[in-house]
């Protein structure tokens, strides 16, 4: 049932050649879901349905954390001239499994005086949020986990609720650089969820839908970032600054401010909450990277240019999942980009970004692409 | 209307030059060949260090087991923290006289502030200083070494 | 019960008391700065010192002249030539020694790159307070090949203990004039890149521009010194106006600028490597030829009588008083170390604004905090 609906918005594939039929994982997830139908009834289909995708989310989720935890080290060392992990295994691509061990093994130091409920849960709302946003994403063609007609406004609405995590820790933790660092973290969500949301919105009206599968098929014949002209770059660009402002990184990591908060809210935490905490960020990251490439570099859709035909079967040949993985990591890229090169901003001036930049050159921007739709003068 | 154009150029301004700022960092990406991290424990063997390199204060020997300190005590004196401490006994030269030696020259590497007034001061340069720097030890006492080897006598001709 | 709400609404309780330190990574050792804060902005900061302090003026009594002078190393271990030398300097004007011109050359050019390697440390450590993780490796990748050339003649990279009264321990390394016109030309390739990747960002300008605003009265009044007094237009430049060593015979101008705040405080000590340069080029390719040091005594006593000589240090001027009752040791030593001077200047510039521009105005001052405490 659960995956009847995943498949209902597929694509016709009629006339499509069949390596675009390989490529289409509804077919596979109709079949599993036929034979579980058969074998059980219809409330233990859903409930093994449910568990498989749990497991695989969970799977998809600590190997894509461990993997960007690598990938951001080694980034941000090459950025600064020197090797990175490279003690552990080749090239260091076990550095990150051996740090989680450690952290699982590290001793988890009680607090005194530490509101021990909400201390305790606050990891864990980080976590589930980033968990409810992955649930959201197609991944490839018919790969997903749910097809919602509101995906877009689910997103943004889920991965907002990590902030409640955030000023929990802060507020539990009985620490003074902890609170400043939760309160710093919810102004800051709560001025950049607005340009997340009109950045996006910006691309809604072009798509006509909010439906993320509608939205990627709308990029067959190019993606939104090239069809949008200018104001579709404009949107990119202020989606990127927004979201990495969301997901507390440099150069907006004032909540955890190294420098001036030691470690702003998870100063506290020590051992697997602490890694809890490490992990959110590496997949909120990851999140709301998937999110830009789906909505402005066409997620698992190949790259097309209009009429030509030979390119763009060549491009077909390359599977969606490699797509949409590789926009996603050049998103990341982009993002680690930034966090190594810049300052860092002081609280004031991360809202006066906010709302005296962002949020005008947002507001023209969304009229602009509005107009832009209406004249019908986009691609 | 003034207002707005300097609004724009403090956007474009501003937006240059983060630019900027990310072009030395993306350049550094694609240029591998600038990295500067040398993989110490794995080059230990080709890790040559300075000649004048202050590791540690040693005393030299030949192959004859011979050194040349006479145990003057001047490193002792000028040591400002006391690392250096001479332990001396009378010995019978051949022709008989009685003469004063060095027994063990005992020096506190856990002490030393690698000032270089011992080596400088020695009259008959008995000391120098060694290459070694990989002195981590897990027990304290192992720092306080002896400087000349056991069994080794004053070299021919020092006095 | 009314007592207590009465309490609670004096402005007194609402103060939020933060300890920044004796572990705190934006204070770069073991400063503690109690900061009472307003929301997030900065009332007062009170500076706490005395974790690391070890005697070394105590210490200097029971000691020699040539034994005091590894000692000096160890207050701003930046500048540790430039301690040295105030120390040989005045002894040597308490001996009425005449100093060769190679051995002042020498001095000088180990002077500047001390500078040079101290103000890399200090641009990376500051990038670093701001939270621009990058600086502080391109700083210390580039300060490596400094503290490679000190390596190479004195033997060690920061503590160099390599002058002595009357001269310099070891002479220069056959190397040397050929690795520093090396670095020179590489250093002035990368300089450059430090404007580009921080000077010019507009972030940093928000970060920097109007922050921690020092006026030249309150400069002079606390006796701020360096390029954190010269930012603010106080001509305090102790190499241009009591030449020692062989500043005398060299050009170079003293960079003065008016502003005062964070930002200028960056500029001045980002043109001060450029000058340093210059000073550097100038003397590197006519080291006079000369013994290394003068002969001195075994045992160096000096006269009865007091004695002071001010050197320019990295952060500003570092003076040596030394009262002799003409015995080995010393009577009493004095140094008036720049940071103790510096750090006292904090609490005034630093009121009104946030914590962020704390970090930011703490880490302009550039404070190495063993020289606080001594």
């Amino acid at each position: 049932m659960l995956l009847n609906m995943i498949t209902a918005n597929s694509l016709q594939l009629v006339s499509a050649p069949w390596w675009r039929v390989l490529y289409d994982f509804s077919s596979l997830t109709k079949s599993i879901d036929e034979g579980l139908n058969n074998t059980m009834g219809h409330f233990w289909t859903v409930v093994t349905e449910m568990i498989i995708i749990g497991v695989l989310i969970l799977l998809f989720y600590a190997v894509i954390g461990l993997f960007l935890v690598y990938a951001e080290r080694k980034v941000c060392a090459f950025m600064q001239n020197r090797l990175g992990p490279n003690r552990i295994g080749p090239f260091g691509i076990f550095q990150t499994i051996a740090d989680l061990i450690k952290l699982l093994f590290v001793e988890m130091i009680p607090i005194k005086n530490a509101d021990g409920f909400l201390f305790n849960l606050a990891p864990f709302i980080v976590i589930i949020a980033g968990f409810m946003a992955l649930a959201a994403i197609p991944f490839a063609n018919g790969l997903h986990a749910i097809d919602m007609n509101i995906g877009v406004l689910y997103v943004i609405a889920v991965s907002s609720m990590g902030v409640i995590g955030v000023l929990l820790a802060g507020w539990s933790s009985n620490n003074k650089y902890s609170l400043i660092g939760a309160i710093r973290s919810g102004a800051q969500i709560v001025s950049y969820e607005l340009s997340v949301g009109l950045a996006l919105i910006t691309v809604v009206i072009l798509a006509g839908s909010m439906q993320l599968s509608v939205i990627v098929e709308a990029q067959r014949d190019g993606w939104f970032i090239f069809k949008g002209h200018i104001p579709a770059f404009i949107a990119f660009v202020i989606y990127l600054i927004a979201s990495t402002a969301e997901t507390n990184r440099g150069p907006f990591d004032l909540a955890e401010a190294e420098s001036e908060l030691t470690a702003g809210y998870h100063t506290e935490y020590s051992g697997i909450k602490f890694a809890f905490f490490f992990l959110a960020e590496y997949m909120n990251m990851f999140i709301v990277a998937s999110i830009a490439a789906t909505v402005f570099l066409g997620g698992w859709m190949p790259f097309h240019v209009g009429p030509w035909d030979g390119f763009n079967h060549v491009m077909d040949f390359i599977p969606p999942f490699v797509w949409y993985i590789g926009k996603t990591f050049f998103v990341i890229w982009l993002m680690m980009w930034f966090k190594w090169t810049f300052p860092r901003l002081r609280i004031d001036q991360l809202l006066t970004l906010e709302w005296k930049y962002l949020l005008p050159i947002n507001l023209v921007n969304v009229l602009i692409m509005a107009f832009i739709v209406l004249m019908g003068w986009h691609f | 209307m003034r207002s707005i154009i300097n609004y724009l150029k403090e956007v474009y301004f501003g937006v240059k030059s983060l630019l900027v700022g990310m072009k030395v960092t993306g350049s550094y990406f694609f240029r591998p060949s600038t990295i500067v991290t040398q993989k110490y424990p794995n080059n230990r063997k080709d890790l040559v260090m300075f000649d004048r390199f202050k590791g540690e204060v040693i005393m030299p020997h030949n192959e004859k087991n011979e050194h040349k300190c006479t145990g003057c005590g001047i490193c002792e004196l000028n040591c400002p923290n006391g690392s250096i401490e001479i332990i001396s006994k009378t010995i019978t030269t051949e022709d008989g006289k009685k003469k004063k030696a060095i027994d063990k020259h005992i020096y506190r590497l856990g002490m030393c502030t690698f000032c270089a007034l011992c080596v400088k001061t020695c009259p008959s340069n008995a000391l120098a200083f060694g290459q070694k720097f990989e002195h981590a030890v897990f027990n304290r006492e192992l720092l306080i070494k002896t400087l000349n080897k056991p069994g080794s006598q004053l070299m021919k001709g020092v006095e | 019960m009314e007592e207590q709400v009465k309490n609670i609404s004096t402005d007194e309780q609402q103060e939020y008391v933060i300890n920044m330190g004796p572990q705190h990574p934006s204070t770069h050792g073991v400063l503690r700065l109690v900061v009472s804060l307003k929301g997030e902005t900065v009332k007062s900061v009170q500076p706490h010192i005395g974790y690391i302090h070890r005697g070394i003026e105590k210490m200097c009594e029971s000691i020699t002249y040539p034994q005091i002078i590894h000692l000096t190393d160890r207050m701003d271990y930046l500048s540790a030539h430039i301690n040295n030398e105030a120390v040989c300097l005045t002894v040597e004007k308490a001996l009425q020694v005449e100093i060769p011109d190679r051995i002042k050359v020498i001095r000088t050019i180990m002077s500047e790159l001390t500078r040079i390697q101290s103000h890399q440390l200090w641009w990376a450590s500051f990038g670093m307070d701001l939270g621009g993780l990058t600086c502080f490796f391109y700083g210390l990748r580039d300060r490596e090949k400094i503290l490679d050339i000190f390596e190479e003649t004195c033997g060690s990279r920061m503590i160099v203990s390599y002058n002595c009264p009357g001269g310099v321990m070891y002479d220069l390394h056959p190397n040397f004039q050929q690795k520093v016109k090396d670095f020179i030309k590489y250093f002035r390739k990368i300089l450059p890149e430090y404007d580009q990747l921080l000077t010019g960002n507009v972030i940093f300008h928000e970060r920097s521009k109007g922050i921690g605003k020092l006026s030249l009265e309150d400069a002079i009044s606390y006796g701020v010194t360096g390029p954190s007094g010269r930012a603010s237009g106080f001509s305090c430049d102790v190499r241009k106006h009591e030449p020692y060593s062989a500043y005398d015979k060299v050009q170079f101008k003293e960079i003065l600028f008016t502003g005062g705040d964070t930002y200028f405080r960056y500029v001045a000590r980002i043109q001060e490597m450029w000058e340093s340069m210059n000073i550097i080029e100038q003397l590197i390719d006519n080291i006079p030829e000369g013994p290394y040091a003068v002969k001195m005594k075994p045992v160096i006593k000096l006269p009865e009588g007091e004695y002071y000589q001010r050197v320019e240090t990295a952060r500003g001027e570092l003076g040596a008083y030394i009262i002799s009752d003409g015995n080995k040791n010393p009577y009493r030593v004095k140094f008036r170390s720049p940071n103790f001077v510096n750090l006292s200047v904090l609490n005034h510039i630093a009121k009104g604004f946030k914590i962020a521009d704390l970090v930011a105005i703490g880490g302009s001052l550039d404070l190495v905090i063993p020289d606080i405490d001594r």
